[in-house]
Protein backbone atom coordinates (compact mmCIF):
# COMPACT_ATOMS: atom_id res chain seq x y z
CA UNK A 1 0.00 0.00 0.00
CA UNK A 2 1.15 3.48 -1.09
CA UNK A 3 1.95 5.61 1.90
CA UNK A 4 0.06 9.28 1.89
CA UNK A 5 1.89 11.66 3.35
CA UNK A 6 0.90 15.17 3.53
CA UNK A 7 2.91 18.53 4.67
CA UNK A 8 0.98 21.38 6.00
CA UNK A 9 3.48 24.53 5.74
CA UNK A 10 4.41 27.74 5.27
CA UNK A 11 6.55 29.32 3.20
CA UNK A 12 8.60 31.14 5.02
CA UNK A 13 8.74 29.22 8.51
CA UNK A 14 12.39 27.89 8.92
CA UNK A 15 10.05 24.94 10.90
CA UNK A 16 8.26 24.02 8.25
CA UNK A 17 11.30 24.05 6.23
CA UNK A 18 13.06 21.87 8.62
CA UNK A 19 10.33 18.86 7.47
CA UNK A 20 10.66 19.90 3.99
CA UNK A 21 14.69 19.00 4.01
CA UNK A 22 13.66 15.69 5.74
CA UNK A 23 11.27 14.79 3.14
CA UNK A 24 13.69 15.78 0.13
CA UNK A 25 16.50 13.92 2.50
CA UNK A 26 14.39 10.67 2.28
CA UNK A 27 13.10 11.22 -1.34
CA UNK A 28 9.66 10.81 0.62
CA UNK A 29 7.38 11.61 -2.33
CA UNK A 30 4.35 13.81 -0.05
CA UNK A 31 2.10 16.79 -0.75
CA UNK A 32 2.68 19.71 -0.08
CA UNK A 33 -0.04 22.16 1.07
CA UNK A 34 0.44 25.79 1.80
CA UNK A 35 -1.72 27.18 4.70
CA UNK A 36 -2.84 30.98 4.92
CA UNK A 37 -2.03 31.19 8.41
CA UNK A 38 -5.05 34.19 8.52
CA UNK A 39 -7.39 31.68 7.54
CA UNK A 40 -6.14 28.12 9.01
CA UNK A 41 -7.73 25.29 7.21
CA UNK A 42 -10.39 22.79 8.93
CA UNK A 43 -7.44 20.23 8.48
CA UNK A 44 -5.09 22.00 10.33
CA UNK A 45 -7.17 22.88 13.23
CA UNK A 46 -8.34 19.04 13.32
CA UNK A 47 -4.73 18.08 13.15
CA UNK A 48 -2.69 20.29 15.67
CA UNK A 49 -5.92 21.24 18.07
CA UNK A 50 -3.36 21.90 20.57
CA UNK A 51 -0.98 24.44 19.19
CA UNK A 52 -2.88 24.96 15.90
CA UNK A 53 0.20 25.80 14.60
CA UNK A 54 2.20 24.39 10.99
CA UNK A 55 4.12 22.35 10.33
CA UNK A 56 2.00 19.24 10.64
CA UNK A 57 3.52 16.32 9.21
CA UNK A 58 0.26 13.45 7.84
CA UNK A 59 0.90 10.42 7.30
CA UNK A 60 -2.16 7.75 6.14
CA UNK A 61 -4.08 10.18 8.12
CA UNK A 62 -2.27 10.21 11.77
CA UNK A 63 -0.94 13.54 12.17
CA UNK A 64 2.58 14.62 13.95
CA UNK A 65 3.15 17.84 15.15
CA UNK A 66 6.26 19.73 16.28
CA UNK A 67 9.09 20.31 13.70
CA UNK A 68 11.71 18.85 15.46
CA UNK A 69 9.35 15.76 16.40
CA UNK A 70 8.29 15.20 12.96
CA UNK A 71 12.30 15.16 11.87
CA UNK A 72 12.66 12.35 14.05
CA UNK A 73 9.67 10.92 13.18
CA UNK A 74 10.80 10.87 9.68
CA UNK A 75 14.54 9.26 10.63
CA UNK A 76 12.64 6.14 12.28
CA UNK A 77 10.12 5.56 9.83
CA UNK A 78 12.16 5.98 6.30
CA UNK A 79 15.07 4.33 7.87
CA UNK A 80 17.23 3.11 5.03
CA UNK A 81 19.00 5.77 4.01
CA UNK A 82 20.31 9.07 5.06
CA UNK A 83 19.99 8.99 8.63
CA UNK A 84 19.91 12.21 10.07
CA UNK A 85 20.56 11.26 13.65
CA UNK A 86 23.35 9.22 14.80
CA UNK A 87 22.95 5.68 16.38
CA UNK A 88 25.17 6.03 19.33
CA UNK A 89 22.94 7.19 22.31
CA UNK A 90 25.34 10.14 23.65
CA UNK A 91 25.47 11.20 20.29
CA UNK A 92 21.91 11.31 19.77
CA UNK A 93 21.62 13.16 23.26
CA UNK A 94 24.17 15.72 22.03
CA UNK A 95 22.36 16.36 18.54
CA UNK A 96 19.16 16.82 20.48
CA UNK A 97 20.76 18.88 22.82
CA UNK A 98 21.96 21.60 20.36
CA UNK A 99 18.73 21.27 17.55
CA UNK A 100 16.88 21.94 21.22
CA UNK A 101 19.74 25.03 21.28
CA UNK A 102 18.65 26.23 18.09
CA UNK A 103 14.54 26.22 19.11
CA UNK A 104 15.56 28.30 22.57
CA UNK A 105 17.89 31.05 21.15
CA UNK A 106 18.14 31.29 16.89
CA UNK A 107 14.28 32.05 16.27
CA UNK A 108 13.77 33.96 18.96
CA UNK A 109 16.62 35.93 19.48
CA UNK A 110 16.47 36.24 15.23
CA UNK A 111 13.08 37.74 15.84
CA UNK A 112 14.22 40.32 17.82
CA UNK A 113 16.41 41.28 15.40
CA UNK A 114 13.74 42.90 12.81
CA UNK A 115 10.96 43.71 15.47
CA UNK A 116 12.65 45.47 18.19
CA UNK A 117 14.75 48.78 18.14
CA UNK A 118 17.01 50.61 20.31
CA UNK A 119 18.40 48.63 23.61
CA UNK A 120 16.35 45.56 23.05
CA UNK A 121 17.57 45.28 19.55
CA UNK A 122 21.14 45.65 20.83
CA UNK A 123 20.82 43.03 23.60
CA UNK A 124 19.37 40.63 20.75
CA UNK A 125 21.91 41.59 18.38
CA UNK A 126 24.83 40.45 20.99
CA UNK A 127 22.45 37.52 21.99
CA UNK A 128 22.53 36.37 18.18
CA UNK A 129 25.49 36.80 17.90
CA UNK A 130 27.09 34.70 20.77
CA UNK A 131 24.40 32.11 19.89
CA UNK A 132 26.25 31.54 16.33
CA UNK A 133 29.97 31.47 17.67
CA UNK A 134 28.69 28.98 20.43
CA UNK A 135 27.46 27.07 17.12
CA UNK A 136 30.77 27.40 15.44
CA UNK A 137 32.51 26.16 18.71
CA UNK A 138 30.06 22.97 18.20
CA UNK A 139 30.77 22.35 14.61
CA UNK A 140 34.80 22.70 15.18
CA UNK A 141 36.27 21.48 12.24
CA UNK A 142 33.43 18.97 11.06
CA UNK A 143 31.57 19.88 7.19
CA UNK A 144 28.89 19.68 8.67
CA UNK A 145 26.95 19.30 12.49
CA UNK A 146 26.59 15.46 11.46
CA UNK A 147 29.85 15.36 9.86
CA UNK A 148 30.89 13.90 6.78
CA UNK A 149 26.84 14.25 5.80
CA UNK A 150 24.16 16.37 7.34
CA UNK A 151 22.37 15.45 10.20
CA UNK A 152 19.74 16.55 12.57
CA UNK A 153 21.22 19.93 13.90
CA UNK A 154 21.94 20.71 10.38
CA UNK A 155 18.35 20.48 9.48
CA UNK A 156 17.35 21.86 12.41
CA UNK A 157 19.53 24.87 12.01
CA UNK A 158 20.26 25.80 8.11
CA UNK A 159 16.57 27.20 7.60
CA UNK A 160 16.91 30.40 9.84
CA UNK A 161 19.80 31.18 7.31
CA UNK A 162 17.02 32.15 4.63
CA UNK A 163 16.17 34.65 7.12
CA UNK A 164 19.98 36.41 7.71
CA UNK A 165 19.48 38.89 5.03
CA UNK A 166 16.62 40.28 7.26
CA UNK A 167 18.51 40.11 10.01
CA UNK A 168 21.40 41.79 8.78
CA UNK A 169 19.85 44.50 7.18
CA UNK A 170 17.16 45.46 9.76
CA UNK A 171 19.19 44.15 12.48
CA UNK A 172 22.26 46.08 11.50
CA UNK A 173 24.85 43.27 12.11
CA UNK A 174 27.44 41.56 9.64
CA UNK A 175 27.49 37.38 10.46
CA UNK A 176 30.22 36.75 8.06
CA UNK A 177 32.50 39.23 9.55
CA UNK A 178 31.86 38.19 13.58
CA UNK A 179 31.04 34.12 12.59
CA UNK A 180 32.77 33.16 9.25
CA UNK A 181 32.98 29.31 10.22
CA UNK A 182 29.26 29.80 10.45
CA UNK A 183 28.63 31.25 6.97
CA UNK A 184 30.92 28.72 5.67
CA UNK A 185 29.02 26.07 6.75
CA UNK A 186 25.94 27.31 5.88
CA UNK A 187 27.40 27.59 2.13
CA UNK A 188 28.16 24.01 2.23
CA UNK A 189 24.74 23.09 3.45
CA UNK A 190 23.40 25.39 0.43
CA UNK A 191 25.43 23.00 -1.78
CA UNK A 192 23.86 20.09 -0.70
CA UNK A 193 20.66 19.45 -2.92
CA UNK A 194 17.65 18.37 -0.36
CA UNK A 195 18.58 21.91 1.31
CA UNK A 196 18.89 23.76 -1.74
CA UNK A 197 15.74 22.87 -2.99
CA UNK A 198 13.12 22.97 -0.13
CA UNK A 199 14.31 26.44 1.00
CA UNK A 200 12.97 29.42 0.02
CA UNK A 201 15.21 32.05 -1.77
CA UNK A 202 16.85 34.75 0.46
CA UNK A 203 15.79 37.71 -1.02
CA UNK A 204 12.28 36.35 -1.37
CA UNK A 205 12.40 35.67 2.56
CA UNK A 206 13.60 39.17 2.88
CA UNK A 207 10.95 40.77 0.94
CA UNK A 208 8.27 38.74 3.02
CA UNK A 209 9.84 40.69 6.65
CA UNK A 210 9.95 43.93 4.67
CA UNK A 211 6.37 43.55 4.34
CA UNK A 212 5.36 42.67 7.42
CA UNK A 213 7.62 45.38 9.06
CA UNK A 214 5.22 48.02 6.72
CA UNK A 215 2.40 46.50 8.27
CA UNK A 216 2.96 46.39 11.54
CA UNK A 217 5.14 49.56 11.26
CA UNK A 218 8.24 48.04 12.63
CA UNK A 219 10.47 49.93 10.54
CA UNK B 1 18.23 -4.87 35.94
CA UNK B 2 20.72 -2.20 34.42
CA UNK B 3 24.43 -3.78 33.38
CA UNK B 4 26.84 -2.31 35.75
CA UNK B 5 30.13 -3.09 34.22
CA UNK B 6 32.13 -0.14 36.24
CA UNK B 7 29.48 2.44 34.91
CA UNK B 8 29.76 5.38 36.52
CA UNK B 9 26.48 7.58 36.88
CA UNK B 10 25.99 10.93 38.59
CA UNK B 11 23.07 13.38 39.02
CA UNK B 12 23.47 17.09 39.76
CA UNK B 13 20.37 18.15 40.88
CA UNK B 14 17.77 19.95 42.63
CA UNK B 15 15.67 17.97 45.47
CA UNK B 16 12.63 20.29 45.07
CA UNK B 17 12.57 20.56 41.19
CA UNK B 18 10.47 18.51 39.24
CA UNK B 19 12.75 18.75 36.48
CA UNK B 20 15.72 17.57 38.49
CA UNK B 21 13.27 14.95 40.09
CA UNK B 22 12.25 13.65 36.22
CA UNK B 23 15.46 12.11 35.95
CA UNK B 24 15.71 10.15 39.48
CA UNK B 25 12.31 8.19 38.54
CA UNK B 26 13.75 6.98 35.35
CA UNK B 27 16.83 5.99 36.66
CA UNK B 28 14.50 4.22 39.93
CA UNK B 29 12.48 3.16 37.14
CA UNK B 30 15.52 1.27 35.17
CA UNK B 31 16.95 0.02 38.60
CA UNK B 32 19.68 1.83 37.52
CA UNK B 33 22.34 2.93 40.51
CA UNK B 34 23.50 6.04 41.05
CA UNK B 35 25.25 8.80 42.87
CA UNK B 36 23.40 12.04 43.49
CA UNK B 37 25.10 15.73 44.15
CA UNK B 38 22.71 18.04 45.50
CA UNK B 39 23.53 21.62 43.59
CA UNK B 40 23.51 25.03 45.48
CA UNK B 41 22.13 27.13 42.61
CA UNK B 42 23.44 30.31 44.49
CA UNK B 43 27.10 28.74 44.50
CA UNK B 44 27.53 26.74 41.56
CA UNK B 45 29.80 23.75 41.74
CA UNK B 46 32.66 23.67 39.35
CA UNK B 47 31.45 20.16 37.50
CA UNK B 48 27.61 21.62 37.54
CA UNK B 49 29.56 24.44 35.16
CA UNK B 50 31.82 22.42 33.27
CA UNK B 51 29.59 19.60 32.50
CA UNK B 52 26.78 22.41 31.84
CA UNK B 53 28.34 25.40 30.50
CA UNK B 54 25.67 26.39 28.08
CA UNK B 55 22.82 26.60 30.76
CA UNK B 56 24.72 26.32 33.98
CA UNK B 57 21.32 24.81 35.35
CA UNK B 58 20.38 21.23 36.93
CA UNK B 59 19.48 18.35 36.28
CA UNK B 60 23.07 17.33 34.53
CA UNK B 61 23.72 13.35 34.36
CA UNK B 62 26.79 12.54 33.87
CA UNK B 63 27.16 8.91 32.49
CA UNK B 64 30.71 7.83 32.38
CA UNK B 65 32.17 11.05 32.66
CA UNK B 66 29.63 12.35 29.43
CA UNK B 67 27.26 15.07 30.12
CA UNK B 68 23.90 15.18 29.10
CA UNK B 69 21.47 18.12 30.30
CA UNK B 70 18.22 19.46 29.71
CA UNK B 71 15.99 16.38 31.43
CA UNK B 72 13.32 15.34 28.76
CA UNK B 73 17.06 14.98 26.70
CA UNK B 74 18.48 13.15 29.48
CA UNK B 75 15.06 11.07 29.63
CA UNK B 76 15.88 9.53 26.20
CA UNK B 77 18.86 9.20 26.77
CA UNK B 78 18.49 7.12 29.94
CA UNK B 79 15.92 5.00 27.65
CA UNK B 80 18.15 4.38 24.92
CA UNK B 81 21.21 3.13 27.40
CA UNK B 82 18.73 1.01 29.85
CA UNK B 83 16.98 -0.92 27.31
CA UNK B 84 14.77 -2.65 30.61
CA UNK B 85 11.27 -1.35 31.49
CA UNK B 86 11.23 0.84 28.35
CA UNK B 87 9.46 4.62 28.73
CA UNK B 88 9.25 4.80 25.27
CA UNK B 89 6.87 2.82 22.54
CA UNK B 90 9.43 0.82 19.87
CA UNK B 91 6.36 2.21 17.40
CA UNK B 92 7.79 5.47 15.70
CA UNK B 93 4.12 7.18 15.52
CA UNK B 94 3.80 6.42 19.54
CA UNK B 95 7.00 7.38 19.95
CA UNK B 96 6.24 10.77 17.96
CA UNK B 97 2.69 11.72 20.14
CA UNK B 98 4.77 10.80 23.75
CA UNK B 99 7.20 13.56 22.25
CA UNK B 100 5.05 15.77 21.84
CA UNK B 101 3.08 15.59 24.78
CA UNK B 102 5.97 15.76 26.92
CA UNK B 103 6.97 19.25 24.88
CA UNK B 104 3.63 20.49 25.10
CA UNK B 105 3.65 19.85 29.26
CA UNK B 106 6.86 21.49 28.94
CA UNK B 107 6.19 24.29 26.72
CA UNK B 108 2.41 25.36 27.70
CA UNK B 109 0.92 23.47 30.41
CA UNK B 110 3.83 23.85 33.02
CA UNK B 111 4.51 27.23 33.10
CA UNK B 112 0.82 28.07 32.71
CA UNK B 113 -0.45 26.28 35.84
CA UNK B 114 3.29 27.58 37.31
CA UNK B 115 2.56 31.70 36.75
CA UNK B 116 -1.06 30.54 38.08
CA UNK B 117 -0.09 30.14 41.23
CA UNK B 118 1.99 32.42 41.76
CA UNK B 119 0.45 35.27 39.73
CA UNK B 120 -0.09 38.46 41.83
CA UNK B 121 -3.77 39.85 42.30
CA UNK B 122 -3.41 42.15 39.27
CA UNK B 123 -2.77 39.62 36.45
CA UNK B 124 -4.67 36.42 38.56
CA UNK B 125 -7.81 36.08 37.08
CA UNK B 126 -6.61 35.70 33.61
CA UNK B 127 -3.49 33.00 34.94
CA UNK B 128 -6.46 30.87 36.31
CA UNK B 129 -7.85 30.40 33.04
CA UNK B 130 -4.89 29.84 31.37
CA UNK B 131 -4.25 27.05 33.53
CA UNK B 132 -7.79 25.58 33.62
CA UNK B 133 -7.34 25.42 29.81
CA UNK B 134 -3.77 24.19 30.17
CA UNK B 135 -5.46 21.38 32.22
CA UNK B 136 -8.40 20.64 30.21
CA UNK B 137 -5.94 19.43 27.29
CA UNK B 138 -4.25 17.01 29.19
CA UNK B 139 -8.41 15.72 30.63
CA UNK B 140 -8.82 15.47 27.20
CA UNK B 141 -5.55 14.00 26.38
CA UNK B 142 -5.91 11.25 28.89
CA UNK B 143 -9.03 10.10 28.40
CA UNK B 144 -9.92 6.52 30.28
CA UNK B 145 -6.22 6.20 29.70
CA UNK B 146 -4.60 4.39 33.08
CA UNK B 147 -1.32 6.62 32.34
CA UNK B 148 -0.51 8.76 29.49
CA UNK B 149 1.67 5.68 28.04
CA UNK B 150 -1.10 3.44 28.28
CA UNK B 151 -1.45 0.58 30.62
CA UNK B 152 2.47 1.16 31.69
CA UNK B 153 4.30 4.26 32.70
CA UNK B 154 5.98 5.93 30.52
CA UNK B 155 7.91 8.98 29.32
CA UNK B 156 4.63 11.36 29.31
CA UNK B 157 3.75 10.02 32.85
CA UNK B 158 7.49 10.75 34.37
CA UNK B 159 7.13 14.63 32.24
CA UNK B 160 3.91 15.61 33.95
CA UNK B 161 5.52 14.82 37.13
CA UNK B 162 4.41 18.10 38.26
CA UNK B 163 0.99 17.59 37.57
CA UNK B 164 0.97 14.57 39.40
CA UNK B 165 2.52 16.06 42.80
CA UNK B 166 4.29 19.94 43.01
CA UNK B 167 0.71 21.43 41.52
CA UNK B 168 -1.18 20.02 44.66
CA UNK B 169 1.42 21.52 46.88
CA UNK B 170 1.74 25.05 44.52
CA UNK B 171 -2.35 25.80 44.23
CA UNK B 172 -2.59 25.20 48.44
CA UNK B 173 0.12 27.61 49.53
CA UNK B 174 -1.41 30.00 46.41
CA UNK B 175 -5.25 29.11 47.83
CA UNK B 176 -5.97 28.34 44.41
CA UNK B 177 -8.30 24.98 43.33
CA UNK B 178 -6.81 24.37 39.90
CA UNK B 179 -6.57 20.69 39.81
CA UNK B 180 -9.23 18.89 41.62
CA UNK B 181 -11.67 15.74 41.53
CA UNK B 182 -14.39 17.40 40.49
CA UNK B 183 -12.72 20.31 37.86
CA UNK B 184 -10.98 17.14 36.19
CA UNK B 185 -11.48 13.62 37.47
CA UNK B 186 -9.63 12.10 34.44
CA UNK B 187 -6.08 13.60 35.43
CA UNK B 188 -7.07 13.51 39.33
CA UNK B 189 -7.35 9.96 39.18
CA UNK B 190 -4.32 9.43 36.51
CA UNK B 191 -2.44 11.65 39.80
CA UNK B 192 -3.41 8.98 41.70
CA UNK B 193 -2.17 6.20 39.98
CA UNK B 194 1.13 8.14 38.98
CA UNK B 195 2.00 9.10 42.66
CA UNK B 196 0.65 5.23 44.08
CA UNK B 197 2.72 3.73 42.03
CA UNK B 198 5.42 1.57 43.76
CA UNK B 199 8.61 3.32 42.41
CA UNK B 200 7.24 6.53 42.22
CA UNK B 201 6.12 6.76 45.43
CA UNK B 202 9.59 5.88 47.01
CA UNK B 203 11.35 8.70 44.24
CA UNK B 204 9.23 11.44 44.86
CA UNK B 205 10.34 13.81 47.21
CA UNK B 206 8.75 14.32 50.96
CA UNK B 207 5.73 16.18 50.45
CA UNK B 208 6.25 18.02 54.38
CA UNK B 209 9.28 19.32 53.35
CA UNK B 210 8.13 20.30 49.76
CA UNK B 211 5.58 22.08 51.38
CA UNK B 212 7.66 24.18 53.64
CA UNK B 213 10.45 24.72 50.39
CA UNK B 214 7.96 26.20 48.73
CA UNK B 215 5.94 28.38 51.54
CA UNK B 216 9.44 29.74 52.48
CA UNK B 217 9.59 30.76 48.38
CA UNK B 218 6.04 32.48 48.21
CA UNK B 219 6.67 34.30 52.08
CA UNK B 220 9.84 36.52 50.51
Amino acid sequence: MADEVILLDYWVSPFGMRVRIALAEKGIKHEYREEDLRNKSPLLLQMNPVHKKIPVLIHNGKSICESLIAVQYIDEVWNEKSPLLPSDPYQRSQARFWADYVDKKIYEVGRNLWTKKGEEQEAAKKEFIEALKLLEQELGDKTYFGGDKIGFVDVALIPFYTWFKGYETFGNINVEKECPKFIAWAKRCMQVESISKSLPDQDKVYGFIVEITKKFGLE
Amino acid sequence: MATANQEEVRLLGKWASPFSNRIDLALKLKGVPYKYFEENLANKSDDLLKYNPVYKKVPILVHNGNPIAESLIILEYIDETWKNNPLLSEDPYERALARFWSKTLDDKILSAIWNACWSDEKGREKAVEEALEALKILEDEIKDKKFFGGETLGLVDIAANFIGYWVYILQEIAGLELLTLEKFPKVYKWSQEFINHPVIKEGLPPRDELFAFFKASASK
